[in-house]
């Protein structure tokens, strides 16, 4: 049986937030007395994740879920509940504990902005107590599955968005952490790039059967590496379960476009009993509900003589922007 | 603590930091001729004090010299390790990348302390020396032993507490966040310390000594150098040193549990 690697109960966090009135009276009484709030900003949230499992945190900007990345890997002290992430307490940050993490930040980097990557990855590899021949054998190794080479060697300053991330992730796994925090990695990369981020990850995944949390804002990330989405709105969650099932549940509904061979064909199919959405000379758009959908569909292809057939998916970010606005989804 | 672990990456501070900087070598050239200049500066700014009177509380200018030499020796080895690690502080804080440290099998604050060199200071770091050798030959000291003991002492004790200072300044940006002018005051303080603390009146002494110890920084170790130290006061100011050093480590890690990382 499969343990499980992260163990959440009853978690809450809370921060002092000072607001300000606008203008300068405002900012004469901000600076004299200033007014702070206690804000709950995660509100009692329990999960567990087992080990090799890739799960999605999904939420609107401000729903806490960077917060929660950064408790579960000992950056945050939680207010209130427990934490447990491969055996240790996360916020008391023992060696062994941090051996077996790692945390990537899309918009933020560790590599020494002068250099070129390869001094960073071999700082890196002194500060895990690696020796020098092993260092050079996993940054070959990580460098192989990043497929990146002169760009080791090239100043960090001097590299474009999508090396320096590539850059990021070797000197982030060089000591071969068993757990990734990953905080929108792909934030701002172009398409190839994301798309090579993606695929490494799924690999290295693979080869390692790392625990992989991750938090973006691409569904593309999402979408084809969890299977697992936690949905986080206003600091609680609102969603814990398969990705699949909550894009059946938000989404029931396929939207098809028949070309008929003719106009009568289409006549004829608009009065058969489906759902039709519109209609335009011979070309005309049902609504089937994914469960009958194959049944459907053969029903179609065996009464009507059709040209062609379009299964249209909804928009995946539509589909998930649901779950960014609502509080609770019972699946 | 893993002792081998940290003189091996304490090498890759210095290899990694030296590479940084020497990227920059016109950089580094004006503050080496800064380092100079300043030094010519202070020289002849105290000689000038000393033109009308030959005596400033007590001490002549050959004796001040010391002083200056003291203080062109701390000056130099805040320039090479305290200014760029600790000013980093701030920003590390403001803009989240201490998130970094925090999560490396590491202690944070030798990581942030100790990651980062400026060469140049070296330059004034050997311009002090070279201006204490100097004051030596002038003044007739003797290098025995104990002398030689006594001054590694009072000297490790300054930079334990000038570094515990501004560590302490540094490390309350995690409420405050912005925290440059404390800094800058601290520096300005150190200033003084070219100054005999005699010459001070009575109120500024107990001021230097007790609120802001600049007293202990650099007037202790230039009276060992001239024979005129008592027991008591080199005693003081190891005990001093070692509350200081102690303390700042114990508020580092008091401030980190407030730590609340910046937002991404």
């Amino acid at each position: 049986m499969v343990q499980n690697i992260i163990d959440v109960k009853n978690l809450s966090k809370s921060f002092d937030i000072s607001s300000k009135e606008p203008g300068l009276k405002g900012t004469i009484k901000h600076f004299f007395k200033r007014q702070t709030k206690s804000l709950k900003v995660i509100k009692d949230i329990s999960f567990e994740i087992k080990e090799g499992e890739i799960v999605g945190f999904l939420g609107a900007n401000g729903a806490g879920k960077t917060t929660i990345l950064k408790m579960l890997c000992g950056l945050i002290y939680p207010s209130e509940g427990s934490i447990l992430v491969s055996g240790y307490l996360p916020f008391r940050r023992k060696e062994n504990f941090l051996k077996n993490i790692t945390l990537i930040m899309g918009q933020k980097q560790q590599l020494i902005w002068d250099l070129p990557p390869i001094e960073s990855f071999y700082l890196n590899a002194s500060i895990y107590d690696l020796d020098k021949f092993e260092a050079k054998k996993r940054i070959k190794k990580l460098s192989e599955m990043l497929e990146i080479d002169e760009e080791l060697y090239i100043p960090v300053r001097k590299l474009s968005l999508g090396q320096r991330m590539k850059s990021e992730l070797l000197a982030a796994l060089i000591h071969e952490p068993n757990i990734l925090f990953l905080d929108e990695p792909t934030l701002g990369l172009d398409i190839n790039a994301q798309r090579n981020l993606r695929k490494f990850l799924q690999k290295y995944n693979k080869e390692t059967n790392a625990t992989i949390c991750l938090t973006s804002h691409y569904m593309k990330d999402i979408t084809s590496l969890c299977k697992r989405v936690i949905c986080v709105h206003e600091g609680a969650i609102s969603y814990d379960g398969k990705l699949d099932l909550l894009l059946k549940k938000l989404s029931p509904v396929k939207e098809i476009l028949i070309v008929c061979r003719s106009e009568e064909d289409a006549i004829k199919l608009e009065n058969s009993g489906f759902t039709v959405k519109n209609k335009i000379k011979n070309e005309i758009t049902i609504k089937i509900e994914n469960k009958s959908i194959t049944s459907s569909l053969k029903t179609i292809l065996n009464n009507f003589d059709i040209e062609d057939l379009f299964i249209n998916e909804p928009p995946i970010d539509e589909v998930i922007g649901k779950v960014l606005i609502k509080k609770d989804y019972d699946i | 603590m893993n002792l081998r672990k940290y003189l091996k990456v304490y090498k890759k501070f210095l290899h990694t930091s030296l590479a940084s900087e020497l990227e920059y070598k016109t950089n580094i050239l004006v503050d080496l001729i800064t380092a100079i200049l300043s030094l010519v500066g202070s020289i002849f700014l105290l000689s000038i004090f000393f033109q009308n009177n030959g005596y400033i509380g007590g001490w002549k200018f050959e004796q001040a010299l010391i002083i200056q030499a003291i203080y062109t020796i701390l000056n130099g080895i805040t320039n090479t390790w305290f200014n760029p690690n600790l000013t980093e502080i701030v920003k590390h804080i403001r803009e989240g990348t201490l998130d970094f440290v925090l999560l490396k099998p590491i202690d944070s604050q030798f990581f942030i302390s100790l990651k980062k060199i400026n060469p140049s200071g070296f330059l004034e770091i050997m311009l002090g020396f070279l201006l204490l050798f100097f004051c030596i030959r002038i003044n007739q000291i003797n290098l025995n032993l104990s002398f030689l003991t006594l001054s590694f002492i009072t000297i490790s004790c300054s930079i334990c507490i000038l570094y515990s200072l501004w560590f302490f300044i540094s490390t309350t940006t995690i409420w405050f966040v912005k925290t440059w002018n404390a800094i800058e005051v601290l520096r300005s303080f150190l200033y003084i310390g070219r100054f005999p603390l005699s010459s001070f009146s009575f109120t500024l002494r107990i001021f230097f000594s007790v609120f802001i110890p600049i007293a202990f920084i650099t007037t202790i170790p230039s009276e060992v150098f001239l024979g005129l130290s008592v027991f008591w006061k080199i005693l003081l100011e190891i005990i001093v040193a070692t509350i200081f050093l102690i303390n700042s480590r114990k508020f580092w890690l008091f401030a980190l549990k407030f730590y609340s990382s910046a937002s991404s």
